[in-house]
């Protein structure tokens, strides 16, 4: 019963950074703009907030610092892909190279320093309720709200005027240019969304899961979100289901570490990425599914006029 | 008056040649800001970071051999990026090489056979080619994004090798390091000169450069490639096969990335440790970009790369700069490659005031 208990709250913990990075991406990319430096933001967003909360200020302190810090950084990428054209996937490689060797630079200092880990938010009443409270109501502030945001932003999607031309504007860019959107700040603003969401998802890996700030920490939950939304098909409910997926992947892999069975555990640590591959060939078997929510326009750059 | 960009009517061959230049000049200027930032006298700092890596024979023979495999890896990924075949998986490729060859190296080294270092090399193709042809199958059969798979891969290739310097491999005499035993003398390469460390591996790529010169120029295959990625619609009208670019694509630079791998255990280290690449994998994108995909701006691109590291590491040595450093700066030039690149399809105009 613990052991089931801690499974299921460590899985959600685990999939909560790749809930925000990956929604984050999903509206970037649901306007027509991949973006492949979701692991660089992260890693900037990380190095950022565990800054400020080394230097003992709040969480949420901490975690704001954390989103300006990734949106900073995808500004990079905006100049880049909207402005000058380039090419979107280098774009984004070279946010990620950038952004990995930046943050290490940053962190030079902290040797695996830890800080407080975050206590988790007791809600009256409702945290008290025996085995359901502590599945649903004993967990750090963040957890919620990265449900929170996950509901808001699949609610602007498809509930609002701005999501149906957001997602015009990834379906066509052209066409919604001559009805008058401005296409470019309108993208922009999505890659900033894109790039404040994989700057939280990266702050609440070194100022909440770990909680500390090693080079490189978030050992490829980047591009785990980047997998994410093409394995969603570009459909929020299936990301958040693929975040909870991998989040219980890996947890359950680091508790067959912590008991010692299964095999040697490289090959436990090497899941998470094996079970991204098996998903992606899963999903990419099922053509029809993949292009009925596909952002027609996706990573061509588009130039307004002439 | 202001400035307003309007496309050429065809690409500037100039901006393609100056774009790289440009490129290494703006992050000169970005070092120098950084510097200036860190409380450094940047003049000093650049000369130490691209001068005085270079000053001493022992220093133009380091240089030599970090470019080797950078270069040698980006021939291999620009086949791949004339086909719109984006491999970010050369990291991975490059281990599963020096792992292949590393077996070799191990089971036969004390001996005294001429066939294990050629035997080691074809080894290191092989490794490449087999990490590589994950994605290429997956792409060619499922339509799988080849991006995500190289890159998921690379990090399934560091776990191996660290299981098995860390377990079966293990120098049983080597204090529990997480290290093979060394290399006997018929699995390395020989020095060129001496006492330095850059080493006869350094004609694989050079061979290998004039290789891909003339597959780039002379082959129809590469014109095929060419077309089918720059237009795929009319790559697939005139017959040719998306597929084939794919395989081609991926294992030419599986095949290469894996052979660098092998020349780095063969030569300079010796022996398998937990982390045998300095990020040549990733660097060797940017020396694919800079050079323009064309062989010989890749061997200029490599030469660039590698004086990176190099200068990362003196100012390391003599400022206590953080190694990150490099990276940072590897980034920023692609950056603003990226950046200068569009001066190629746009020109500025002027446009006189209303």
């Amino acid at each position: 019963m613990e052991i089931a208990i801690a499974i299921i709250t460590g899985t959600v913990v685990a999939a909560t950074p790749l809930l925000f990075a990956a929604m984050g991406e999903l509206v970037a990319e649901r306007s027509g703009v991949l973006n492949l430096g979701v692991e660089g933001m992260m890693l900037i967003g990380a190095v950022t907030a565990f800054h400020v909360a080394f230097a003992g200020y709040p969480l949420a302190v901490a975690a704001g610092a954390g989103v300006l810090a990734g949106a900073a950084s995808s500004l990079v990428f905006g100049v880049l892909a909207l402005n000058l054209l380039a090419n979107q996937y280098a774009a984004g490689i070279a946010l990620t190279i950038l952004g990995g060797g930046l943050s290490a630079f940053l962190g030079r200092e902290f040797g695996a320093a830890p800080i407080d880990p975050v206590e988790a938010l007791h809600i009256p009443v409702l945290s008290d309720i025996p085995v359901v409270g502590r599945i649903l109501f004993d967990y750090d502030p963040l957890v919620y709200v990265a449900f929170i945001l996950f509901g808001l932003i699949w609610w602007m999607l498809f509930r609002t005027k701005a999501g149906l031309v957001l997602r015009i504007i990834g379906e066509n860019p052209q066409a919604a240019h001559d009805i008058g959107f401005k296409v470019i700040p309108i993208r922009y603003l999505a890659v900033l969304f894109g790039g404040a969401m994989a700057g939280l998802g990266g702050a609440y890996l070194a100022i909440a899961y770990t909680p500390l700030w090693v080079e490189n920490m978030t050992a490829g939950r980047g591009w785990i979100a980047l997998a994410l939304v093409v394995f969603a098909s570009w459909r929020p409910l299936r990301v958040l289901l693929g975040a909870i997926l991998f989040g219980g992947v890996n947890i359950l892999q680091l508790h067959a570490q912590g008991q010692g069975i299964g095999p040697a555990s490289e090959f436990l640590s090497a899941l998470p990425y094996l079970a991204t591959i098996l998903v992606l060939v899963l999903i990419s078997r099922n053509r029809q599914t993949q292009k009925v929510n596909f952002p027609a326009s996706l990573a061509k750059p588009f130039r307004p006029g002439h | 008056m202001r400035l307003q960009f309007e496309p050429r009517p065809t690409p500037s061959l100039a901006a393609q040649v100056l774009a790289p230049i440009a490129a290494f000049a703006l992050t000169v200027v970005f070092g120098s800001i950084f510097f200036l930032v860190l409380d450094l006298d940047p003049f000093e700092t650049l000369h130490v970071f691209l001068v005085r890596p270079l000053s001493s024979a022992n220093g133009v023979s380091e240089w030599l051999l970090k470019a080797s495999p950078l270069i040698l890896i980006g021939l291999g990924l620009a086949i791949g990026f004339r086909a719109n075949v984006w491999n970010i998986g050369a990291e991975g490729m490059f281990i599963c090489g020096a792992i292949a060859a590393g077996w070799f190296a191990l089971a036969f080294g004390d001996g005294d056979h001429a066939w294990l270092l050629p035997l080691m090399a074809l080894a290191g193709i092989a490794g490449g080619m087999a990490w590589a042809s994950v994605p290429a199958f997956l792409k060619v059969r499922f339509g799988t994004n080849e991006i995500l798979v190289t890159l998921m891969l690379n990090y399934v290739a560091v776990l191996l090798l660290g299981y098995l310097v860390r377990g079966p491999w293990r120098d049983p005499f080597g204090f529990n390091f997480p290290q093979t035993a060394l290399f006997g003398p018929s699995a390395l390469f020989d020095p060129l000169v001496g006492v330095y460390r850059v080493n006869t591996s350094i004609f694989i790529t050079l061979v290998a450069v004039g290789i891909a010169w003339l597959f780039v120029q002379h082959t129809f295959t590469s014109y095929r490639m060419t077309v089918g990625g720059a237009a795929p619609a009319a790559a697939r009208f005139a017959g040719f096969r998306d597929s084939h670019s794919v395989w081609l694509g991926l294992l030419a630079g599986g095949g290469c990335a894996g052979l660098a791998g092998m020349m780095e255990v063969a030569g300079p280290l010796g022996q398998l440790t937990g982390h045998i690449s300095p990020g040549y994998g990733f660097a060797a994108i940017i020396v694919a970009f800079i050079g323009r995909l064309h062989p010989f701006g890749i061997v200029l691109g490599g030469l660039l790369l590698s004086l990176l590291y190099m200068g990362g590491e003196s100012a390391q040595i003599m400022l206590r700069l953080p190694a990150a450093l490099t990276r940072t700066f590897q980034g920023a030039l692609l950056f603003f490659l990226l950046a200068a690149d569009f001066l190629i399809y746009y020109r500025p105009r002027r446009v006189g005031r209303r």
